[in-house]
């Protein structure tokens, strides 16, 4: 019965392990080889150059200012932005006031909340700096003529053109654009919760703070932590790139002074502009090298016994 | 109770988990590129003769890629169109694109370049990495060439000052061509100006009082691109080189280990720096981009904006028809400047290249040797309103009032042009290093002294840098 399991596993999952190999394993094999070069991405040549990039790496300060900023938002950016939706979804789903019929119910037109939140999800992130970048523009942006409109005059900070304030106003709109989809996960991870756990929890008395840390947060431990770790990730890579090229100040965003540069830009910069490919795939190591510190440590701490329901 | 959407949604987490590390792989989907290198097999060159100095194959296909910015790229189209009526039989592939590194770049490293390249605009290649690594044809040959429309002028007399040096990188081979050619400096509103009662100043002291005069009427002095404060030196840099001397500039370009600690350096950040202090700087202005920035020039809130030629044409939209706009070479700090009224930078812009590896080289050059005839060069001016490195070409064109302006600033400065190399020779540094430590400075968060402590150490540290090719001026 079972003769030739092994060779029909092995059928299947040859192909797709191929096309894994080649489009994935391969080319991180490849940004580390070339990590040893001095290759420019302009010409076809190069020579290996041993460790030099990575010595190098130790000694540039542009280099250690990314990845402070870096870690810097991939501790705090997941850290709002989730509990912002747990918080936000638990007051949709759960936290509304008991009406008759329902034991369990969200506050008073969640269904238009939820909404109201996703809706920075369908909008591309270029568009939402974009959007952000005349917001926070000093003379005529939306924030501080909010701040005039309420008589606070004197309060017009210069949200991007200030170092002291850059690195936090980008992390605002990180945060004010992934929220909504973690509210729309968290909420739909909620409705899978029994309700009977909720209605004995009510019958016993329980508050809502008692019910949100005793059930749906433990119960929803998968969920926020799969999360964690997706938000983590666009806080290192792709959408962080995108909020500071686009934002900031600087030739090619990171400014002022260095104040808001990230790894994934300085990524950029080495290989579109200063023609230092090598260089910046030996950058491109560190950041993979973080991202999956990241991910182990997240794995790891957040670890704890599967609830079965 | 676990459902089967349950399990799609965390599959979802996860692939986009895995797409959230694409900054390794997209690098090296790129490195991928640099394996595949095959060699470029030059055509047949054609017969020389006085009509084709160059020996242009004229059945030779011709491969040409534009930058579509500003400039848009029908004048290049119309010069292929004069080409293409020379030699009927070479068929011309025209590109257009934004996006010139990242189409070009596997074009580089598969070596099969195009013909002809304007490398400019955001996605600008490296040229001194180009440079350094063989990747660039000399262009001597063209510039020797006889002229397009005096066969008794070689090309190289028929350009404006300064041109043909700015494509040397390396002693004496010319490897870029710059076509556009910008004058920089500080511009303003006549009209503005004269509500004011006032003339562009002509020393720093009258600069500080216009400007104390436009506060109290509630306009700003200066304006600049407070979110790329680099811009802050298309007018700064004449000024050092007018308070100092042009070796001023040429020790900044050399990377001098005092060369932010001249004096001149020093007295011109202080000059800009007074601006900041006594509020002269329109609020918010760093944080403003460089669209943002002529915006509030063009609404009035500024009467000073230092730029290029190009301002004229970007910001179109918001001038308004009695605007008059005007460029100024850098007001004089006072009597003892080492360099006349009217010092200015000008330079070339649009930097055309012809690769090492293209099949057509001699095609490449023959449409760059066009292009600087007076025809396509006054096509250029009429449809951009900017000038060509071509010397002229202007006669019974009506300009707009910028340009107008630039070719007075021209013609007043003679020989008084300084160009300084920075800007292509260490584009890092002079955009994020000395930009960023010069609007440090204008935002008032730090003195002029402090800016050129800052300033010298990454020149220091760029002189100290291995990893990017030193140049000296000759």
């Amino acid at each position: 019965m079972h003769h030739g399991k092994y060779r029909f596993i092995a059928g299947f999952l040859a192909g797709p392990l191929a096309l894994y190999t080649v489009f994935v394993i391969w080319p991180f094999l490849q940004a580390v080889y070339y990590s040893f070069t001095d290759w420019t991405g302009l010409s076809p040549d190069f020579a290996f150059t041993g460790l030099r990039n990575y010595e190098r790496l130790l000694d540039d300060e542009v280099f250690w200012k990314s990845f402070q900023h870096s870690v810097l938002l991939v501790v705090l950016v997941p850290l709002v932005t989730i509990a912002l939706a747990l918080f936000f979804a638990f007051m949709l789903n759960v936290g509304g006031r008991r009406r008759r019929g329902a034991a369990v119910t969200g506050v008073r037109g969640s269904a238009f909340y939820k909404i109201v939140y996703f809706f920075p999800q369908v909008l591309s992130i270029a568009i939402v700096a974009l959007l952000f970048q005349f917001a926070y523009n000093p003379g005529n942006g939306a924030i501080n003529a909010g701040l005039r409109a309420v008589g606070l005059d004197s309060v017009q900070p210069d949200w991007l053109g200030d170092p002291d304030y850059a690195l936090w106003s980008v992390m605002a709109v990180l945060v004010w654009c992934t929220v909504g989809f973690f509210v729309v996960l968290f909420s739909a991870g909620m409705s899978s919760i029994p309700l009977d756990f909720y209605e004995a929890a009510l019958l016993d008395g329980a508050s809502r703070v008692t019910t949100f840390f005793r059930i749906t947060l433990p119960l929803l431990w998968d969920t926020v932590q799969s999360g964690w770790i997706y938000m983590g990730i666009l806080a290192l890579g792709a959408e962080a790139f995108a909020v500071v090229q686009i934002m900031t100040v600087g030739a090619n965003g990171g400014g002022p002074d260095y104040s808001t540069t990230v790894l994934p830009l300085y990524v950029y910069v080495k290989a579109f502009r200063d023609g230092q490919a090598a260089y910046a795939t030996t950058i491109g190591v560190a950041l993979l090298v973080v991202t999956l510190a990241f991910a182990a440590v997240v794995m790891r701490l957040g670890r704890r016994e599967r609830l079965e329901y | 109770m676990r459902s089967t959407s349950d399990h799609s949604r965390r599959d979802v987490i996860k692939r986009a988990a895995a797409l959230g590390l694409v900054a390794v792989p997209a690098m090296s989907t790129l490195a991928a590129c640099a394996s595949s290198a095959t060699g470029g097999d030059k055509v047949e060159k054609g017969e020389k003769s006085a009509a084709n100095p160059l020996g242009v194959n004229g059945s030779a296909p011709l491969d040409v890629v534009i930058f579509d910015g500003g400039f848009g790229d029908q004048y290049a189209k119309d010069a292929q169109a004069v080409y293409r009526k020379k030699f009927p039989g070479a068929e011309v592939k025209h590109a257009a694109t934004q996006k010139i590194q990242s189409v070009l770049q596997p074009r580089f490293n598969g070596g099969t370049p195009p013909d002809l390249i304007d490398n400019s605009g955001a996605e600008q290649m490296d040229l001194g990495v180009l440079v350094g690594k063989d990747q660039l044809t000399d262009l001597t040959p063209l510039l020797d060439a006889p002229s397009y429309d005096d066969p008794d002028k070689k090309v190289r007399d028929t350009l404006r000052p300064g041109v043909a040096e700015m494509g040397q990188f390396d002693g004496d081979p010319v490897h870029v061509l710059y076509y556009a050619y910008n004058v920089h400096g500080v511009w303003y509103s006549k009209t503005a100006l004269d509500r004011l009662d006032a003339e562009y100043p002509q020393t720093w002291d009258d600069m500080l009082a216009l400007c104390a005069k436009a506060k109290k009427k509630g306009i700003a002095g200066w304006t600049y691109a407070g979110k790329n404060p680099y811009y802050l030196s298309f007018s700064l840099f004449p000024f050092m080189a007018k308070i100092g001397g042009r070796q001023v500039l040429d020790a900044i370009d050399n990377l001098e280990p005092d060369a932010w600690r001249d004096p001149a350096v020093r007295s011109a950040l202080e000059a800009y720096y007074e601006l900041q202090r006594k509020g002269y700087v329109l609020n918010g202005t760093p944080g403003l981009s460089h669209i943002e920035s002529q915006t509030a020039w063009t609404e009035g809130k500024a009467l000073f904006i230092p730029n290029g030629s190009w301002v004229e044409n970007e910001s179109k939209a918001t001038t308004p028809d009695d605007f008059e706009l005007r460029v100024a070479a850098p007001s004089g700090l006072d009597g003892s400047d080492k360099m006349p009224a009217g010092t200015l930078w000008a330079a070339g812009g649009e930097p055309f290249i012809v690769p090492a590896k293209a099949k057509n080289p001699d095609g490449g050059m023959e449409l760059l040797r066009t292009m600087l005839g007076e025809q396509s060069s006054k096509n250029f001016t009429r449809q951009v309103s900017s000038l060509t490195s071509y010397d002229g070409g202007t006669e019974g064109l009506s300009l707009p009032p910028g340009l107008t302006s630039a070719v007075d600033a021209l013609d007043k400065a003679g020989d008084n042009i300084v160009n300084p190399r920075i800007k292509d020779w260490y584009v890092a540094l002079w955009k994020e290093k000395v930009g960023g430590g010069l609007g440090e400075m204008m935002a008032g968060r730090i003195t002029p002294a402090e800016a050129v402590k800052k300033i010298q150490a990454y020149t220091d540290e760029a002189a100290n840098d291995d990893s990017v090719k030193h140049y000296q001026h000759q």
